[in-house]
């Protein structure tokens, strides 16, 4: 049943994404960026940890799932450290997806040739 | 000629006829749907596997993105992407591409402010407005958890 769930809400949040590219002057940029921190948002009103229990992956693929990390890990951060944990745990949570794809990045870049002319 | 600037736009909203929103919306929905079950299948598959929920959590996103850094390299992903649509923009594999694809095209400007300034070029607003976002999230957090 989950992955109905994950298929639905992971297909529910490219759609609103689609209709505010194609209805709207929303470039892909300003969508990644909102939807980062529309997730933060979220995760702070107290929506989005039910949605994930739920939808799994169909919650924390999408990169408002980026965002629930960030908020999760700042929750933590704060519960252990105080104040200072504001400034610590939204990274920390993150660092291994933002690490990856930097990293595969430039090895990708050593690898491959660009496309961008074809 | 100084008709030139008026009519230009809607010389450009004709060449470009209707957009088919719905055939999109479609496109992004069954493409990001079928990411995040997949998502869900790795989940699933490193669990059985005996890795802990931990780094199961870690270990979804960096699969996808290593596979969105492979298919991007491949020139694969740019062709899903035309279809997809949002539906590979939204999930992780979106901000891997962002990542990748800059890195490989501006590698020929140089590795520090080719490589090294491109790769961040959405990257960076995407990290700066989400360690921003986190940051007043965890003030707020901290003064409903101690007041």
């Amino acid at each position: 049943m989950q992955y109905v769930w994950a298929f639905l809400v992971g297909g529910a949040f490219c759609v609103i994404a689609q209709l505010l590219i194609d209805l709207t002057s929303f470039t892909p940029a300003r969508i990644l960026v909102g939807y980062v921190v529309g997730g933060v948002a979220l995760t702070g009103l107290g929506v989005y940890k039910p949605l994930a229990s739920f939808a799994g992956a169909g919650a924390s693929v999408p990169l408002t799932g980026f965002g629930f990390s960030l908020a999760l890990g700042v929750e933590k951060a704060v519960e252990e450290q105080g104040i200072i944990g504001a400034l610590t745990g939204g990274l920390t949570a993150t660092a291994g997806g933002i690490t990856a794809a930097l990293c595969f990045g430039v090895i990708a870049s050593l690898l491959f040739k660009s496309r961008q002319k074809s | 000629m100084q008709k030139q600037p008026k009519t230009y736009p809607q010389y450009a909203k004709a060449r470009a006829g209707k957009s088919p929103v719905l055939r999109n919306c479609i496109l992004a929905f069954i493409s990001g749907g079928a990411i995040c079950t997949f998502g869900q299948l790795l989940f699933d598959l490193y669990r059985m596997a005996g890795i802990g929920e931990e780094n199961v959590k870690i270990l979804v996103p960096v699969s996808l993105i290593f596979l969105a850094a492979l298919t991007t390299g491949l020139g694969w992903f740019q062709k899903a992407a035309k279809y997809a649509g949002a539906g590979t923009l939204v999930p992780i594999t979106g901000f891997a591409n962002s990542v990748v694809s800059p890195a490989i095209d501006n590698k020929a400007e140089g590795m520090i402010l080719g490589l090294g300034a491109q790769i961040f070029v959405i990257a960076g607003p995407v990290i700066l407005y989400g360690a921003l976002a986190s940051a007043v999230y965890g003030v707020i957090y901290y003064c409903l958890t101690t007041f």
